[in-house]
């Protein structure tokens, strides 16, 4: 008898059902649980670098899995929620499997639990620790969290206005060769953003990307049926994920991301480092995002992303082209894709179907995806087919 | 600052706790800031839970802040996120460093907010305005007077 995974369970734990649970959370029962399967298998919390949770935990239905990881003080190198009723259970099971075999993590907590409380309507309300402890504050919203990084950034490393403006400015420039981009034939210039309002200090308008509807999908399959398909196919070399917290004030640091640690294993996975890759296709939802991308990923020295984004050149004549289809603040993006559009954009790249912004024939991408408040990071590194 | 004369008709967001945190809100009430104090492995923590991020435990209690931090980070809202706070812009939000080490969200007061600094030296003080729901643990700059 064969396993046909490589991974193995350890550990199991079980709150006995009750029919009310009056006055706990649901973040709490994941937790006594948690700790229970963790001590039947005979672990220690900084064991644990996956993690698996499903929707309903008694919060908002978006960033579950940092939520969850925040609460538990674990920072997984693979984070998942899986939404499949009364077959999420097993659904989990074979998923933390294929994470393990893969190589994006060791050991992985599945973790479920739900509250009943009949006297307590809505059955989910919203008592998520943001909700309760920053939201009193007028702290809510993207906005604040990012200018919170970029202040201190500034304050530590002198970054200046005039650096971080350059991002929007040349990623302007890049989609004057993109049709579909929102803000196509727009240029802009430094001063444009540096008089454009402040909508959260130090963010001006400019530095932020705009509200925008849209999708995106990227079909995978395996290597055999790739060879019929009508394009060239794009390889996945690598990947790294890192989740490390969902509110602002449980941040391990704010001027490293967690970009650092996911950058760093999809290098390893490939077997490449930065220098080995030909453009950037990076999730810029705010100037100071790519400034510390830049840095995270290895191309310049910590706190000299601002000077090196001044220096650079991004447009497809560069050595290193940076988001040669606008990114999302020239482009746009439709905040529930996810990022999605700098892996099609990668894709239409490494496969020469980029039409009048092609890159002169690139082998490798380096493409990230950020969540929450920096807070949930993917590097991948694709590469084109032989050509 | 001249006082507005239309105030915003958008309620604030309503007071949450849960059971588990009554007693940090009760404490908030008395102008009291508590963490929490892992009697295993003795890290302190906020915001509170069941367990110790750090190794686990459920043997934790509550160990009062001295109310001294530094500010890690902080932004003037200019636009805020939730439109009941339109009426107060600008204002600071803050991410202070507590001496005992936690960080919390918060507010600057008290001071010009052009004069507020990464690093700057802070200290609790709670306040309930009229428009609050509970009695918030703001922050004002340190002086040896306050």
């Amino acid at each position: 008898m064969k396993n046909h995974f490589s991974a193995e369970i350890i550990g199991v734990a079980e709150l006995p059902p009750r029919r009310t649970t009056p006055g706990e959370t649901t973040l709490e029962m994941i937790a006594n649980v948690a700790r229970l399967a963790m001590k039947d298998a005979g672990l220690i919390p900084r064991d644990i670098d996956g993690l698996v949770v499903g929707p309903q935990v008694g919060e908002t239905p978006q960033h579950v899995p940092a939520t969850v990881a925040e609460y538990l003080g674990l920072q997984p190198r693979y984070a998942d929620i899986v939404d499949l009723g009364g077959a999420t259970g097993a659904g989990m099971v074979w998923r933390a499997a294929a994470a393990i075999q893969s190589g994006m993590c060791e050991t992985v907590l599945c973790v479920l639990a739900n509250t009943r409380d009949p006297a307590v309507t809505p059955r989910s309300p919203n008592r998520n620790p943001i909700r309760e402890f920053d939201v009193p504050y007028g702290g809510s919203g993207a906005n604040q969290a990012y200018a919170m990084i970029a202040q201190q950034h500034m304050a530590r490393f002198g970054t200046t206005p005039e650096q971080l403006a350059c991002v929007p400015v040349k990623q302007r420039a890049n989609a004057m060769l993109n049709k579909a981009a929102v803000f196509h034939g727009q240029p802009i210039t430094t001063t444009d953003v540096l008089t454009s309002p402040i909508v959260m200090s130090p963010l001006r308008l400019l530095e932020v990307v705009m509200p925008c509807g849209g999708g995106a999908a990227v079909i995978l399959t395996s290597a055999r049926r790739a060879k019929d398909a009508p394009h060239p196919s794009v390889g996945l070399m690598g990947a790294g994920e890192r989740v490390t917290h969902r509110a602002l004030s449980q941040a391990p640091e704010l001027t490293t991301s967690p970009i650092a640690s996911a950058v760093a294993d999809a290098y390893a996975m490939a077997g490449v480092g930065a220098s080995d890759i030909d453009f950037l296709s990076i999730y810029d939802c705010y100037s100071i995002v790519v400034a510390m991308t830049v840095e995270d990923a290895g191309f310049c020295a910590k706190g000299e992303g601002g000077a090196w984004l001044e220096e650079h050149d991004f447009s497809i004549a560069s050595r290193l082209p940076i988001n040669p289809h606008g990114g999302q603040l020239a482009t746009g993006q439709a905040d529930l894709a996810g990022g999605m559009g700098h892996i099609v954009e990668a894709v239409h790249q490494l496969r020469g179907t980029a039409g009048e912004r092609q890159i002169h024939s690139p082998k490798r991408a380096l493409v990230t995806g950020n969540g929450a408040t920096m807070s949930e990071e993917v590097a991948l590194v694709l590469i084109g087919a032989e050509q | 600052m001249t006082t507005p004369t239309t105030t915003t008709s958008i309620a604030k967001p309503g007071f949450v706790s849960t059971r588990l945190t009554t007693p940090y809100w009760r404490a908030a009430e008395a102008g009291k800031l508590l963490l929490q104090e892992c009697l295993e492995c003795g890290h302190l923590q906020h915001y509170p839970r069941n367990l110790c991020t750090k190794c686990w435990s459920q043997d934790l209690q509550w160990k009062e802040a001295a109310g001294d931090a530094s500010i890690w980070s902080f932004t003037v809202v200019g636009i805020p996120g939730h439109p009941a706070w339109g009426d107060e812009i600008p204002y600071i939000l803050a991410l202070v460093e507590l001496v005992e080490g936690p960080r919390l969200m918060t507010n600057i007061v008290g001071c010009a907010p052009e004069s507020v600094h990464c690093g700057q030296r802070v200290q609790l003080r709670p306040h309930r305005g009229a428009r609050d729901n509970q009695t918030l643990l703001q922050f004002t700059p340190f002086t040896r007077d306050n």
